[in-house]
């Protein structure tokens, strides 16, 4: 813990803003600069988050941590692991330096997130510096809250193209109080059916992976229920750690030199035959692809899915391209937020 | 201040020609069923907030999506202002009529069009009820989980626009945690898919925007919901305390002991004495306050739960504590809370229901205030309270054959929102924003916050068509219901023209 560098800069970053507002010129938010790998390239003066830091407040029996954008991720994990607590949609952090605020602005969830939902599902509320210089609230910390659009969630995964996030409230659960790992020898095929059959089931299952010869569970909840499934699904016992190397893409798949992409499916989808070496994760709705085949290939499998892929890997084009009219409201969204388009412009898309 | 639209605050609204539209409109689709006579008007002039009431144009109630289509190409066409509706249970007025706007009925659109059991999802048209797809769901062991209390009624594109809730919110989440895809028309009648049948899709999240939007971005018209399996089993605890204060501490203490209950409710002496006299659920009519707690899953995982909320209940002091023996009686334990608000409703010719939320550790502080103010305003007070997640419920009893009642009863409604305001919460956790909770917003943004809000609409519907008035306060209103409610001891909209 660094409460000893719990900073305030809010005014400063309003003030940088400010500045890019009379100068025209755009700004390129950065945090810990983890995701840099994702996303395109985006040009404009360095908006360092990582100034304003801190957790601002958590009340473990009120489910709420309030933490500024700069706040490393590890820090408000830690506070929530000391008080018993989790973020429940995993959030990797690969690199330590990763951000509550980067957390937020990739919108990345990790082998939880079938199960228990996604970084946006535990947005309450946060604070952002808009394109029109203004510092501004939305949502809150209460549970529920329908006042008003729903400004908070929608920053989730808008890779700070809407405007710069300076503080978040998230929801928080306590930890499941058992946890067992397993890994079963069943085909990538067998197990995709199995996952539907236990789906439609009360089965404790908080994380389902399959790596082509194994599918490896995690089972979460009372010692009850957890235990019964093992003694229903059998299996080996396997290391925990296994999830926080998938999670931080420090698995033997993800050192492939090919670049990695995403491929984000409805979690009933059977084998999908991908053009390189592929990993599966959420029970079927999250395949990781090495390969270096076309884009449009990839994402031409990916949409017979009824999916959609993304390219973590520096590409031209990371993100599948929108359909056309949902591409102008998008456009239309982002000028009316952001109107000198002044927040890392193009990062999502170039019309963005 | 009056929350009926008012073009003197809340905008001027096109000039319409009706026998233009309706001949458009006829010329277009012989087939559309319209409604225009006074008669057949009168039935839609409300919602559930049917204090309020309005004569709309025109009612259209489609049954095509082509239909639809064509209605929002006209009235755009023709800038008539378009208010959709489901099934019209909305308490907050979301549905409200516009006299110089169409009343666009989804309700027609009641198919259920796919459930798909190793997807685990149901994909409807909007106007299925929320209950039909839990009941469609079931034979698969699954169910749709956001129940919010009108289930047996409302529609599912209703619950997408108002973002609906339910008692089991704290565990299962709200609308928007159980949503994959909605399919939508714009104001221009364009088609537009938010979500996807994966767990996400790309571009911004505009599934999440749109949800609680209140009909004021676009027209939903297929909604793709996740479900859920059926909890193997659940079981009730019923604990009564001699002080709210100690029932609220005994919720923070189950919380703190890592467990979250499926259900968490509680109710003061008032709201107990009226469900028990109305229901005989069996509830103790000398506490304070009963606490409800429900604990579901695996049986096994249960039953050790049940075990340590016991515990937990017992060192907070509760005076009485009792688990439903079979499923009779926890439905009976039930009953009586789900059937509050008509319960209060005969001890009184009218109520006024509240819908703010706060955080949980404000609860005695707000409760001891409620109580101050109900005695200020010479009017009782029952209060509900989803306790697990902050919404409170309080319910004015108020009568309206009483001169100035039903004033007195929504200002000491205002008074309890900007009171959850003050301390960290929210004027609507579940009901909406509407028309009914307009005034409040201003007492929960400021001027730039509505002003981005106006903004999100622009980028939707520039020409403010769709729901006019709905949701976002003018600032114009702001500052009239300003000049009337000093705001911290500063006018809110300093700057702004007075009128």
């Amino acid at each position: 813990m660094t409460v000893e560098h719990d900073n305030d800069a809010a005014a400063e970053l309003l003030q940088q803003v400010e500045q890019a507002l009379h100068d025209k010129l755009a700004l390129r938010i950065q945090g810990g600069n983890s995701k840099a790998h994702l996303g395109r390239m985006t040009h404009g003066a360095l908006l360092d988050t990582r100034v304003h830091r801190g957790i601002v407040s958590y009340d473990p029996t009120g489910l709420v941590i309030t933490a500024r954008a700069g706040t490393p991720l590890a820090e408000l994990n830690a506070a929530l692991d000391a008080a018993g607590q989790m973020l429940p949609c995993e959030p990797p952090h690969s690199e330590a330096g990763a951000t509550v605020g980067g957390m937020l602005a990739a919108g990345l969830s990790g082998p939880r997130r079938p199960w228990t939902g996604s970084v946006r599902d535990y947005v309450l509320g946060t604070r952002i510096i808009t394109g029109h210089g203004k510092h501004l609230r939305f949502g809150g910390e209460v549970m529920k809250n329908v006042a008003g659009y729903d400004v908070s969630r929608l920053m989730a995964g808008s890779f700070g193209c809407l405007g710069l996030l300076t503080e978040v409230s998230l929801k928080v659960l306590p930890k499941p109080r058992h946890s067992l790992s397993i890994a079963l020898e069943i085909s990538c095929e067998r197990a995709l059916l199995k996952l539907a059959e236990w789906g439609q089931q009360p089965v404790p299952i908080s994380a389902a992976s399959h790596d082509g010869q194994r599918l490896h569970l995690r089972l979460e909840g009372g010692e009850g229920s957890v235990t019964a499934a093992h003694d229903r699904l059998g299996g080996e016992p396997l290391d925990t750690a296994y999830w926080a190397d998938l999670n931080a893409q420090r698995l033997a798949f993800f050192a492939d030199p090919r670049p990695l992409w995403r491929l984000s499916v409805p979690p009933h989808t059977g084998p999908l035959s991908l053009p390189g070496e592929q990993l599966i994760d959420w029970g079927g709705a999250q395949r990781w692809l090495k390969s270096d085949a076309d884009a449009l290939i990839i994402r031409a499998i990916a949409t017979q899915a009824s999916g959609h892929a993304s390219c973590h890997a520096n590409c031209a084009q990371p993100f599948q391209p929108l359909a056309p009219a949902l591409l102008r409201y998008q456009q239309s969204l982002k000028t009316q937020l952001d109107p000198q388009g002044i927040f890392n412009p193009g990062r999502m898309y170039a019309e963005i | 201040m009056n929350i009926l639209y008012d073009e003197r605050v809340d905008g001027v609204l096109p000039a319409t020609d009706k026998p233009a539209l309706l001949s458009a409109l006829r010329a277009q689709m012989p087939e559309l069923e319209i409604l225009h006579s006074e008669e057949a008007l009168k039935p839609y002039e409300c919602d559930g907030l049917s204090a309020y009431r309005t004569t709309p144009m025109l009612v259209v109630l489609p049954r095509e999506l082509e239909q639809v289509v064509t209605i929002l190409r006209i009235c755009h066409q023709q800038r008539v202002p378009v208010v959709p509706r489901g099934a019209g249970t909305g308490l907050s007025g979301g549905a409200l009529p516009l006299e110089k706007g169409v009343l666009l009925v989804m309700a027609r659109f009641n198919r259920i069009l796919e459930i798909n059991p190793a997807g685990r999802f149901a994909r409807v048209q909007p106007g299925v009820r929320n209950l039909a797809i839990s009941q469609a769901a079931a034979p698969h062991g699954l169910y749709y989980a956001p129940d919010p209390s009108s289930q047996i009624a409302c529609s599912i594109g209703g619950n997408v626009a108002e973002n609906a809730g339910g008692v089991h919110c704290l565990k299962y989440g709200l609308t928007v945690h159980n949503l994959l895809k909605i399919e939508m028309l714009t104001v221009e009648g364009e088609c537009l898919t938010l979500g996807s049948d994966a767990l996400d899709s790309p571009g911004f999240d505009l599934l999440a925007l749109f949800t609680g939007s209140e009909g004021m971005l676009g027209v939903i018209t297929e909604v793709t919901v996740k479900l859920l399996p059926k909890p193997q089993t659940a079981k009730v605890l019923l604990a009564a305390f001699d002080s709210v204060e100690k029932a609220g501490r005994a919720v923070a203490d189950i919380i703190a002991a890592g467990i979250i209950p499926g259900g968490l409710e509680m109710m003061d002496n008032l709201a107990i004495r009226a469900a028990e006299d109305f229901i005989h659920a069996g509830y103790p009519i000398d506490a304070e306050a009963i606490l409800l707690c429900e604990l579901d899953g695996v049986e096994a995982d249960v039953d050790d739960d049940c075990q340590r909320v016991r515990q937990v209940l017992q060192h907070a002091g509760a005076t009485e504590l009792r688990q439903a023996k079979d499923e009779a009686e926890r439905v009976r334990f039930w009953a009586g809370r789900k059937n509050a608000f008509p319960a209060v409703g005969r001890l009184s010719p009218d109520y006024y229901c509240m819908d703010g939320t706060i955080p949980r550790r404000e609860l005695p502080g707000v409760l001891q205030a409620i109580a101050d103010l109900s005695i200020e305003y010479d009017l009782r007070v029952a209060n509900v309270f989803h306790a697990g997640d902050g919404n409170m419920h309080p319910l004015i009893l108020f009568d309206a054959n009483q001169p100035g009642e039903l004033d007195r009863a929504e200002a000491l409604g205002g008074k309890i929102l900007e009171l959850c305001v003050k301390v960290g919460g929210s004027i609507t956790g579940e009901h909406g924003v509407g028309r009914e909770k307009i005034n409040q917003m201003c007492a929960q943004f400021s001027s730039d916050e509505l002003t981005l809000f106006h903004a999100v609409k622009a980028a939707f519907d520039p020409g403010g068509l769709l729901n006019p008035g709905k949701n976002i306060p003018t600032l114009h209103r702001c500052a009239e219901f300003g000049a009337m409610h000093v705001h911290h001891g500063q006018l809110p909209f300093p700057d702004l023209e007075r009128f």
